[in-house]
């Protein structure tokens, strides 16, 4: 796990698991189309899964801690890799033209520290309700729509570039996984980009719809 | 034609290095690249001064000797071309054209646009080979392989070692490098017993002498003068993986 | 230049009896190294081509301590990586009726009946192992559907015997012999010593006993001491300054062991390649081959008119000649490499040449177009006509190709025994830096064979009946330090002249000379004339040549200044035995001996012999005859009409 490869791996390994975190927590989210009760029931669902089995919280703890995990070491390979690639070219180019675009380049770096940025005011907003006008003490349903507001039309600006932010980092980080775990090929290489794309795309449309809706006063 | 070059001069690895302009007048279009600094550099010697030192020899694209950064670009901006058959019709009169080596830590400035890129050797004495003695090998017919496999084992071994791939590589990788070898002879059956073991040692030495790690850009296969193809890397990640397993 | 004649030389190691028993027989006697005693012996082999990199990897193998020593950054590069054609070898998968015999026949008569039987055979015989080597080590060779390996008929060949892999077969196999050497760098057999040049021979007690080479980074001279030395440092063609060798090929290797001691022999073969893009202006700095697969399909010719400057495609049908099909019908376009040389030259001499300069002659492709389609041309040879285009700037479908012959190969080299071991004993030379196997004239894809074939099989056999007597002990200080001041002598002189020319200036005016007196076509006055200018340049040289910088850094200058240093001297060397071989044969067409119809025309009676030159201090070469003699193929004209 030490190795560049290795550190690799981690990266595609737990970039699976947030993005199937980020396809059910959009599913959820848009459980606020078929109205408050049902969005909050949804949460509650959530922390009662597996009761009486379990107790309260249970599987909800579990997936958070694997979630958190997943982040940590997402980050930790990340800029260990990057301090590699820094180490690795110590004098810099004075003219530097990228030939297969930049795309990867640029936006996968300074958009995961976007992106670990946004999710910091993210918990803050709707988790914890530090920043949000309900706080803590609400119903779920009602943080959301307090805190998508008109009135606050840049949380939802904000909310938008992050959630682009985070397709734009998908549609290079899928098929780079792929690529780490030695699953992609020539014959692949279309499909597994198409795929990558159509996933980001679905997961930007998915997360967008209810803040926007929110905002433009469709959902109340 | 009459050109502006902005070349690196570093007289040697302790010397920190820096850009020096040079003015070279009536180039022909049909000049090689190299031919264009020959010139310069015979004027260089006249007038007493230190010549443009660079790496080059067969100057037909294959042994990968010659590579400068030109204008930005491994091996200039015209596509699976190396620096040596690289023609001056491809630039513009009276155009400035920036000159770099190769840029990694791995492959330390000897001399002006000169590195050392004995790394690569060492990447291959990590495993880059079937180890098969002279004198004890089966006849050649004796194991088939199909033609698809072969023909792909060759795109992958028509490496020439040249290093545009790290020096493009915005992590200064050299995966493409490695992953060229280890997919020509995991390809083959000749490279089976060792493949896992081979892709192993070989990645932890390219680790070993400080290249960065791979990052999917792409930027390598597009400057590479031989257009290895990238999921040569995705092959020697899922035998590396293989060999981590175990 | 005057040269004296002495004593005949012979190959005392060959064995006698039938040709095919020769190979096991010597094999049987050559003396065994105990396995403990190898670690104590230590070999240099000098250059990593085909032939270096191999015999450094299999004396390895075989538990000897070696050193390796390229001038290039990495082993991988040496020149045999830009073989493009093939290799041949005599499997007979194809059931076409070729054979071992069949092989040693065509390169013995090809090499126009210059070369020993004996070898020729043996190299046939080895053939075969090659290619089973080269398929484990995992060459990747091309391949049929049914997975088995997939062969051409290749320069003039009518068996189907050349195994490819596309048009990079020297690459591939060399990179098999590089990967084979590099796992025994990593074993510890193998000490490897890139960017260092050799620059002189250490000879002590008679022995060769190791070399002096210069660190080509740090400027440093170091002595590397040793019980046998292996030069496998390639050929010299670059004497002509523009050759399709790489730009670091030299003979300085070769020629400092000539100085030595070691006889030169042949040094006038030298093989003109017809399929080179021509030169486009002064400044060119190399020649770069295209295939000889083109000849099956494009068809030469030049205009009937001399100095017609229309464009190709201006000049109708009845105003082109297409000379090689109306010389030549039988063979047309396919007739061998000197001749379609020789042709292309005598229609440019005549003012009928196409291009700047009116070197050059067309390679049409329009009716190869018509006929098959431009898709399958584009097959065919697509990624030449590419490389045509990135070089010429032209595209070759819309207007005829234009080449011109360039130097190639050279067939002469060191002298060496049956053992191939120089004149000096420890001294073994193998590949192209040798003379031995084909005669005066190579054929295609018979150099890759003769590298591996030295590397891996034979040198590895017959240096163990030489380093058997072996550890040779200590070598005296004095032999050592008498070679260390030579060297560092020879670079402050270079280094002090401080003139006002380049070393580049003066090769490419020797190469000029090279080509117009002792090139394509030498006659006795143009030799003798170019035997006057020699001197007469190389004084210059030595007068007014400006070496910058110093010698304790990477020096360039200097590198190129030694080497061209030593260039005059073989040139002189070429055109006395040039002027001295008064016979055409292969690769050497004097103008004087030719037939009726133009042809190369030998003289067997006076010159069925190999020339090998003694260095002498006073320039006056001693010239020792080793004859030859045909007995399993009988001795006949070639011709191609």
């Amino acid at each position: 796990m030490a190795s560049s490869n290795g550190k690799k791996a981690v990266m595609a390994v737990t970039g699976a698991v947030m993005v199937g975190f980020l396809l059910l927590h959009m599913l959820g989210n848009l459980k606020i189309f078929l109205g408050r009760e049902s969005f909050n029931d949804y949460a509650h669902a959530l922390r009662t899964l597996l009761e009486p089995i379990a107790p309260y919280r249970t599987v909800l703890t579990i997936l958070e801690i694997v979630l958190v995990a997943s982040v940590v070491l997402h980050m930790w390979a990340a800029i260990s890799l990057a301090r590699r690639a820094r180490q690795a070219r110590p004098v810099k180019y004075v003219a530097k033209k990228s030939q297969a675009g930049g795309y990867a380049t640029h936006i996968m770096r300074y958009g995961g520290i976007t992106i670990a940025l946004f999710v910091v005011w993210h918990l803050l907003d709707l988790t914890f309700g530090v920043v949000n006008p309900k706080g803590f003490d609400s119903a779920p349903a009602d943080r959301m729509i307090a805190g998508f507001d008109l009135s606050r039309w840049w949380v939802t600006l904000l909310y938008l570039v992050a959630v682009v932010m985070v397709g734009l980092h998908l549609r290079h980080g899928v098929w780079s996984a792929f690529q780490t775990l030695g699953w992609a090929n020539r014959a692949r290489y279309k499909a597994l980009r198409a795929t990558a794309s159509l996933l980001s795309a679905v997961l930007v449309v998915g997360f967008l719809a209810p803040p926007l809706a929110i905002t433009f006063g469709v959902v109340k | 034609m009459n050109l502006t070059l902005k070349v690196w001069r570093q007289s040697g690895p302790a010397d920190a290095g820096r850009m020096v302009t040079y003015k070279v007048q009536d180039v022909s279009p049909d000049m090689s690249f190299l031919e264009m600094l020959d010139v310069l550099n015979e004027r260089l010697i006249i007038e007493g001064d230190d010549p443009v030192a660079f790496d080059h020899d067969c100057r037909e694209g294959i042994c990968g000797m010659c590579g400068m950064v030109i204008n930005g670009v491994a091996h200039g901006e015209q596509r699976a071309t190396t620096t040596c058959q690289l023609h001056m019709r491809h630039f513009e009169d009276g155009a400035t054209i920036t000159i770099e080596p190769w840029r990694a830590a791995p492959f330390p400035v000897v001399k002006d646009l000169v590195v050392d890129r004995s790394a690569f050797d060492r990447i291959i004495q990590a495993g880059g080979f079937v180890s098969v003695p002279a004198g004890s090998a089966p006849d050649a017919h004796s194991v088939p392989v199909r033609k698809e496999d072969a023909d792909s084992a060759f795109d992958a071994a028509t490496c020439i070692g040249c290093g545009a791939c790290v020096a493009a590589c915005p992590n200064g990788s050299a995966s493409l490098f490695t992953a060229a070898k280890i997919t020509h002879l995991s390809l083959l059956p000749q490279g089976q017993p060792e493949r896992v073991t081979r892709a192993k040692a070989m990645v932890d030495q390219m680790d070993a002498e400080g290249f960065g790690g791979c990052t999917n850009t792409g930027e390598c296969t597009a400057v590479c003068p031989k257009g290895i193809p990238l999921d040569t890397i995705a092959r020697m990640n899922s035998d590396y993986l293989q060999a981590n397993k175990k | 230049m005057k040269f004296v004649e002495g004593p005949e030389i012979r190959d005392t190691k060959a064995p006698e009896g039938p040709i095919e028993e020769r190979w096991e027989k010597r094999k049987f006697a050559a003396k065994l190294v105990n396995p403990a005693n190898k670690r104590k012996l230590n070999v240099i082999v000098v250059g990593t081509g085909l032939a270096g990199g191999s015999a450094a990897a299999t004396l390895g193998e075989l538990g000897y301590n070696v050193k390796s020593f390229c001038y290039q950054d990495s082993p991988r590069r040496a020149h045999s990586i830009a073989a493009q054609g093939g290799i041949n070898a005599a499997k007979n998968y194809r059931g076409d009726g070729d054979s071992i015999y069949r092989l040693f026949y065509d390169t013995v008569k090809g090499g126009d009946f210059r070369a020993r039987e004996s070898n020729v055979y043996r190299l046939a015989q080895v053939s075969v192992n090659i290619i089973d080597q080269a398929v484990a080590q995992g060459v990747p060779f091309a391949r049929e559907y049914g997975g088995l390996l997939d062969t051409r008929s290749f320069g003039g060949a009518q068996v189907s015997r050349t195994f490819y892999a596309r048009g990079q077969t020297g690459q591939q196999l060399l990179l098999g012999a590089y990967q084979a050497l590099e796992r025994q760098v990593a074993a510890g057999t193998v000490e490897m010593f890139t960017r260092h040049e050799m620059l002189d021979l250490i000879v002590a007690d008679g022995r060769a006993r190791g070399i002096i080479v210069r660190d080509m980074v740090t400027g440093e001279i170091e002595r590397h001491v040793a019980d046998a030395v292996v030069l496998a440092t390639g050929g010299y063609g670059n004497v002509f300054f523009l050759s399709t060798n790489a730009k670091g090929c030299n003979t300085t290797a070769i020629w400092r062991a000539h100085e030595r001691g070691a006889y030169f022999a042949n040094p006038c073969y030298t093989q003109i390649h017809p399929t080179c893009i021509p030169v486009s202006g002064e400044y060119q700095s190399k020649l770069t081959l295209m295939s000889e697969s083109l000849r099956n399909d494009g068809r030469v010719w030049v205009p009937l008119r001399k100095g017609d400057d229309r464009a190709p495609g201006d000049i109708p049908e009845d105003e082109r000649d297409y000379y090689l099909e109306r010389i030549y019908p039988a063979f047309g376009n396919l007739v061998p490499r000197d001749i379609a040389s020789r042709a292309a030259k005598n229609v440019c001499d005549e003012g009928r040449g196409v291009g700047p300069g009116g070197l050059g002659v067309y390679l049409d492709f329009r009716d190869a177009i018509n006929r098959l389609g431009r898709d399958a041309v584009e097959k065919k040879y697509g990624n030449l006509f590419e490389m045509y285009e990135r070089i010429t700037g032209e595209n070759p479908y819309d207007v005829p190709m234009r080449i011109y012959p360039a130097v190639h190969y050279t067939m002469g080299g060191l002298w060496v025994d049956y053992d191939l071991q120089s004149t000096i004993p420890g001294l073994f030379v193998i590949g192209e830096a040798n003379f031995s196997d084909h005669g005066a004239n190579r054929l295609g894809a018979s150099a890759l064979m003769q590298g591996l074939a030295d590397g891996y099989f034979v040198l590895p056999t017959t240096i163990g009946d030489y380093l058997a007597a072996g550890p040779f002990g200590e070598v005296e200080e004095e032999a050592v330090a008498e070679a260390e001041i030579k060297v560092r002598s020879r670079i402050e002189r270079l280094l002090s002249v401080n003139g006002t020319r380049t070393p580049d200036s003066f090769h490419r005016e020797l190469g000029k000379l090279m080509w117009d007196y002792c090139g394509m076509e030498r006659t006795e006055e143009s030799l003798r004339k170019a035997l006057e200018r020699i001197p007469e340049l190389r004084k210059e040289f030595w007068e007014n040549v400006k070496v910058s910088g110093t010698a304790e850094e990477l020096n360039q200058v200097l590198e190129k200044a030694g080497r061209v240093a030593d260039f005059f001297d073989l040139a002189e060397l070429m055109c006395l035995d040039a002027l001295v071989r008064t016979e055409s044969c292969g690769g050497h067409f004097r103008a004087e001996s030719q037939d009726a119809d133009g042809e190369a025309l030998r003289d067997d009676e006076n010159f069925a012999h190999v020339s090998a030159w003694e260095y002498s201090p006073e320039r006056v070469p001693v010239l020792h005859k080793e004859a030859l003699e045909y007995d399993y193929v009988k001795m006949t004209q070639r011709s191609y009409k």
